[in-house]
């Protein structure tokens, strides 16, 4: 199954109400998936093609507050499209899932994988101070698996929940083990959704304005609190780093690669080591710090310029050399090439 | 006769609702604003549909509908409200949902979403008030500004070979499939606020018999914007506005009540 497949096959197992989306390469099966398998017959799910990015992801807003489960999907420029309406969403604290299913850019840039919107996806991406919990799946499985983790989180938090994938993971075809399905909520939290003014309780609203300067402050201090706390759900993987004296860190398709390199490193008895990123934000910082006590110098890997390396080296904080390899969208390089990469940006290598 | 004789249940000639909030309204003293968000609450009142509606307040001088009207409220971003709608009205079908949209919300930021949402035939009833201005903003031209109208932004009357033309945006939504119940009204005088009453009643059905998109323009003023007085403001808009944007059903029970190619050329 393709791992664009596998997430609209877990979506409807996971028991989403809603799916708005619109098409883009290379995401486009997520939406064509959907509309194939008439999950309205099998769990009464909604699926709705919009006429753009945005009227999809302003339904998504407007249906995430009625506070059923509802995501869309969408590719790089897609998602720049979005990210007013995520900014809503992040602001009126809604929870809802986005997929991105990264390509190339910047503009139009290609339709070739690419990891280039690290700082989109970890930063906010729209205005004002806000973050999304992100999720970078690095197989086909994760790609099933995270719908229901990202729904999980998102829900905790009642923060929007991206998966940040890219274009190799959306076409790859690999095995995969389908979560079993689960019911649609019935219950809804009355402190906060709209569903009409019941009787017995207030109205709610639904908004992200605060004309009050002194309500907006305490807003944004609240939605500061609630970013810091969400690192107790940090997720990360290790791989051969309990003796390393180098460490690749790197997430996703590149992880994937990179655990290959570490491989054969091992096989000419070179202690080279791994760790994978699961959540992007919240970002893995405290075992990469406790990891630059232990080995000599750390490449992040990235298919961008350099992106999530400027997190790594926060973490490491000047304690030793960190450096970036990486190629940008469509052009992915090989386990030599990053094993090469630590020879070249390293004094004495490997 | 003393006063306490007249000030009886029996002689209320006006109740207001208690469906409006007891917040006091943000709108400039004879705007029509106020006017229209009572009777839409009238309407849900006797109706008694209040714990299954939905508004959608938007981007401009409503930006805070949700303070003033007692039902679950979602804010939406400019000119998104129709999608905002779309999402809830698909996910709770018997609710009934509302957008309050102001002209450069709808028609020009939002276009998208207003032809789109009326061409899916979304069972929402979009509520338009026509003012041919963005008020909230300070007095700009809108999309309906009419031709030589003053604003900040055209301050030596619009212009249309440089700006473009008003756009009649009710003439085409009531042309697409979707939409079922098309009408134009106003709210500045009694019998224009009973007439406007009637219709919002009439969306508010023709949603709950699920028939498609219910689109109720309300031509209104801005004195403020227009920098007149309220009366001279009612004067112009009866003068200049009403004969480029004629009040009265535009569609009804699906069917075009005049040749609605003729009005927008």
């Amino acid at each position: 199954m393709k791992g664009n497949e596998a997430v609209a096959e877990a979506a409807i197992r996971a028991g989403v109400d809603a799916y708005f989306g619109y098409p883009i390469t290379p995401q486009s099966e997520v939406l064509e998936y959907l509309t194939q398998e008439r999950p309205e017959e099998r769990t009464g799910m909604i699926v709705l093609q919009a006429e753009s990015e945005i009227a999809a992801i302003n339904m998504v807003y407007g249906a995430a507050g009625t506070g059923k489960k509802v995501m869309t999907s969408s590719s790089s420029p897609g998602i720049s499209l979005k990210m007013e309406g995520i900014s809503y969403i992040a602001g009126a604290e809604l929870p809802c899932v986005v997929l991105n299913v990264v390509r190339g850019g910047p503009g139009l840039g290609t339709i070739q994988p690419s990891q280039a919107d690290y700082f989109q996806a970890t930063k906010g991406g729209g205005h004002g101070d806000y973050r999304l919990i992100v999720l970078a799946p690095a197989s086909v499985q994760e790609m099933a698996d995270f719908v229901d983790l990202a729904f999980e989180l998102a829900f905790k938090y009642r923060n929007p929940a991206m998966i940040l994938s890219d274009g190799l993971i959306g076409q790859m075809m690999e095995k995969v083990e389908m979560p079993d399905q689960k019911e649609r909520l019935t219950e809804f939290d009355q402190d906060w959704v709209i569903t009409g003014k019941s009787n017995g309780r207030e109205r709610n609203i639904i908004t992200s304005l605060n004309l009050d300067p002194e309500e907006q402050y305490r807003h944004n201090i609240h939605l500061q609190e609630k970013y810091a706390s969400m690192s107790q759900d940090v997720q990360f993987e290790t791989f051969h780093c309990e003796d390393a004296d180098f460490l690749l860190v790197a997430y996703g398709s590149s992880s994937r690669i990179c655990q290959k390199s570490v491989d054969i490193a091992r096989s000419q008895g070179k202690k080279l080591g791994l760790l994978r990123p699961i959540t992007l934000f919240p970002f893995p910082k405290e075992v990469i710090t406790k990891l630059a006590r232990q080995v000599k110098g750390i490449l992040s890997v990235e298919m961008s310029a350099g992106q999530m390396v400027e997190d790594v080296k926060l973490a490491v904080n000047g304690r030793i050399p960190v450096h970036h390899y990486g190629t940008f969208g469509g052009k992915i390089f090989s386990p030599e090439d990053v094993l090469e990469a630590i020879n070249e940006k390293f004094v004495g290598g490997l | 006769m003393d006063i306490k004789e007249i000030i009886r249940e029996e002689n209320l000639v006006h109740k207001r609702t208690p469906l409006m909030t007891n917040a006091p309204l943000s709108y400039c003293p004879g705007c029509g604003h106020g006017t229209a968000h009572h009777i839409i609450m009238e309407v849900v009142e006797e109706l008694g549909i209040q714990s299954d509606t939905i508004g959608i307040a938007p981007v401009g001088c409503s930006v805070l509908a949700y303070d003033f009207m007692d039902v679950d409220m979602s804010q939406a971003a400019h000119g998104r409200a129709p999608a905002v709608a779309t999402g809830i009205k698909r996910l709770w079908p018997d609710k009934y949902v509302f957008t309050y949209q102001g002209d450069g919300d709808l028609a020009a930021i939002g276009t998208a979403e207003t032809i789109h949402a009326s061409n899916r035939g979304e069972n929402i009833c979009i509520f338009f008030i026509n003012n041919g201005i963005y008020g909230m903003t300070g007095g700009q031209m809108a999309p309906t500004t009419l031709e030589g109208m003053k604003s900040s932004t055209t301050p030596y009357g619009r212009n249309t070979d440089q700006m473009g033309h008003p756009l009649k945006i009710t003439e085409l939504v009531a042309q697409l499939p979707g939409t079922y119940y098309v009408t134009r009204q106003s709210v500045h005088k009694a019998v224009s606020a009973r007439r406007t009453k009637k219709a919002v009643k009439k969306a508010f059905e023709v949603q709950k018999e699920k028939k498609g998109l219910a689109f109720i323009e309300i031509v209104s003023n801005c004195n403020s914007g227009w920098k007149m007085t309220p009366n001279e403001a009612n004067e112009w808009m009866e003068e200049h506005m009403f004969p480029f944007y004629p009040l009265g059903d535009i569609k009804v029970d699906g069917k075009l009540t005049k040749d609605v190619t003729k009005e927008l050329m």
